[in-house]
């Protein structure tokens, strides 16, 4: 695994790996182990173009826990400001010997292009492109339904997981459809057709309109931010009739089969595709999310810059 | 260091079968426990895969001499190792710690091959880690020699000459379907 560009790069025995490896890190960091050795002397560049913050602590504290120097590049007071271009701000940190780059960028596509065109050498790890991946998201997501329904062992065969709300304009239902498909689930998108991307019916997956429907066998539903900054067009008529229609509130909850599990990747609009009593509810792992995001992300730079690279 | 069998057990010389590994298990345990004064505040940490199969092994058998059960987990040195450059990333294996810990505690180290010693450096490195033993001491299967860090091993099951382009078989039951141990040429 030179890149993790998209979820799609990942064969199901290399997913299952990402999985047992993030698993046995974050057993080291429960047993109160800190600092882990593997990648130290290794430096790792966040190179961040738009907004985030669980996505950037999350890697950065995976680095940091895997004794990688970091250097943190986000495009707000940087040169970006100044107009610098990608490949010249690749081409910095090319020089400055950056052995993986952590890129998010709002252009889809735009780590593609930093691992293929020959400005750096080292690694690149997308951390979400536009409306096109987040790999490390599905990853995270997986772990998380492997850890409850799955005992934490092995594939995703057979699981049923509802991805609910904004698919259009989501990378991380686009991740994780493909990486849940690669493992065996069966992945439902529900959303209202304005929301779902032209050729879905090419992705392999059912698709709903009705979430109502779509509840009683989902081992785990999947809430999608309704993302406010990308709503510039008139997707649905009023906030208040798509959460009425498309958003979680507890008597929906209920209709799921015991064991099942609410997901969030976060920021949540609470009261908007979830209510505050479902995100609170025992149902609900996504705090536990969040936790899994480090151990994951720690597998995959470790599993990139642990060892030499592959065909070397 | 764990050696995969990748020509099944027939594949070179055999140097100990199913009964010698037995014995050579038996003479250990007895020896841990006559050396560590009755093994009451033993704990024993095998290297994954077969050192860890070993210890279990080893900790059946100290508790029936004893007549209680030892505290037996498993120890994976991978990310402590300093030869991980050489190679492509590793899989990791699980660390499994007592519920008494490791401090205080005299832990015996248990691994199928002593070779370099370069893995039990790493151990050396990631027990540390998990806390302060009172003492640290090594129990292997077979020694092989050619050692490249100032190690030795506490108890060995059997001192078996090799050449360095040789290389040591260990099979176990668990895991390759068989207990035995042979030499093969290197390639």
């Amino acid at each position: 695994m030179k890149h993790l560009l998209s979820t799609a790069d990942l064969t199901r025995d290399q997913a299952v790996n990402v999985l047992d490896t993030a698993k046995q890190l974050a057993a080291a960091t429960t047993q109160g182990l800190g600092k882990l050795p593997p990648l130290r002397g290794r430096t790792v560049v966040n190179l961040f173009y738009e907004d985030s913050t669980r996505t950037r602590i999350s890697f950065e504290a995976a680095a940091k826990r895997l004794s990688a120097d970091v250097i943190n590049f986000s495009a707000k007071g940087s040169s970006v400001s100044k107009g610098e271009s990608l490949k010249d701000t690749a081409l910095t940190l090319e020089a400055m010997g950056a052995d993986a780059v952590v890129i998010r960028h709002p252009s889809s596509g735009a780590p593609h292009r930093l691992a293929h065109a020959g400005w750096i050498s080292g690694a690149v790890v997308n951390a979400g492109d536009g409306t096109h991946e987040h790999p490390t998201q599905a990853l995270l997501d997986a772990y998380t339904m492997r850890q409850n329904l799955r005992d934490g062992e092995g594939d995703l065969e057979g699981v049923k997981v509802t991805i609910v709300g904004d698919v259009l304009h989501s990378r991380v239902a686009r991740s994780n459809v493909i990486l849940l498909q690669t493992l065996g689930a069966e992945v439902t998108l529900v959303a209202p057709p304005t929301l779902l991307p032209i050729g879905v019916d090419t992705w392999g997956c059912e698709v709903s309109y009705n979430l109502d429907e779509c509840l009683e066998e989902a081992d785990a539903v999947m809430m999608l931010r309704v993302q406010r900054e990308r709503m510039n067009a008139s997707f649905f008529p009023t906030t208040h009739e798509y959460s009425n229609r498309y958003g979680l509130n507890v008597a929906r909850m209920n209709r799921m089969p015991a064991g099942g599990i609410v997901m969030h990747p976060g920021p949540m609009n609470r009261g908007m595709e979830i209510s505050a009593d479902v995100a609170d509810s025992k149902r609900s792992v996504i705090v536990e999310q969040v936790a899994n995001g480090v151990s994951v992300r720690m597998a995959v730079l470790y599993l990139m810059l642990g060892g030499t690279e592959m065909g070397e | 260091m764990t050696h995969v069998n990748e020509h099944g057990p027939d594949a070179g010389r055999v140097v100990l079968d199913s009964d010698d590994i037995s014995r050579a298990l038996t003479r250990l345990a007895h020896e841990i426990v006559e050396r560590t004064h009755g093994a009451t505040n033993l704990t024993l940490m095998g290297i994954p895969t077969r050192g860890a199969t070993l210890a279990a092994r080893l900790a059946e058998r100290i508790a029936q001499i004893q007549g209680s059960p030892v505290d037996v987990g498993s120890l994976d040195v991978t990310m402590f190792r300093d030869d991980l450059r050489l190679r492509p990333a590793r899989a990791l294996q699980p660390t499994t710690i007592p519920p008494l810990g490791i401090s205080d505690r005299l832990v015996v180290l248990v691994d199928d091959v002593l070779f370099s010693g370069r893995t039990i450096r790493a151990a050396l490195d990631a027990l540390s880690e998990h806390g302060r033993p009172q003492a640290v001491q090594l129990a292997v299967l077979v020694d092989r020699g050619h050692r490249e860090l100032p190690i030795r091993a506490d108890y060995v099951g059997k001192n078996l000459p090799t050449s360095k382009s040789e290389s040591v078989k260990v099979n176990l039951l668990e895991h390759d379907g068989i207990d035995a141990v042979a030499i093969e040429r290197g390639a």
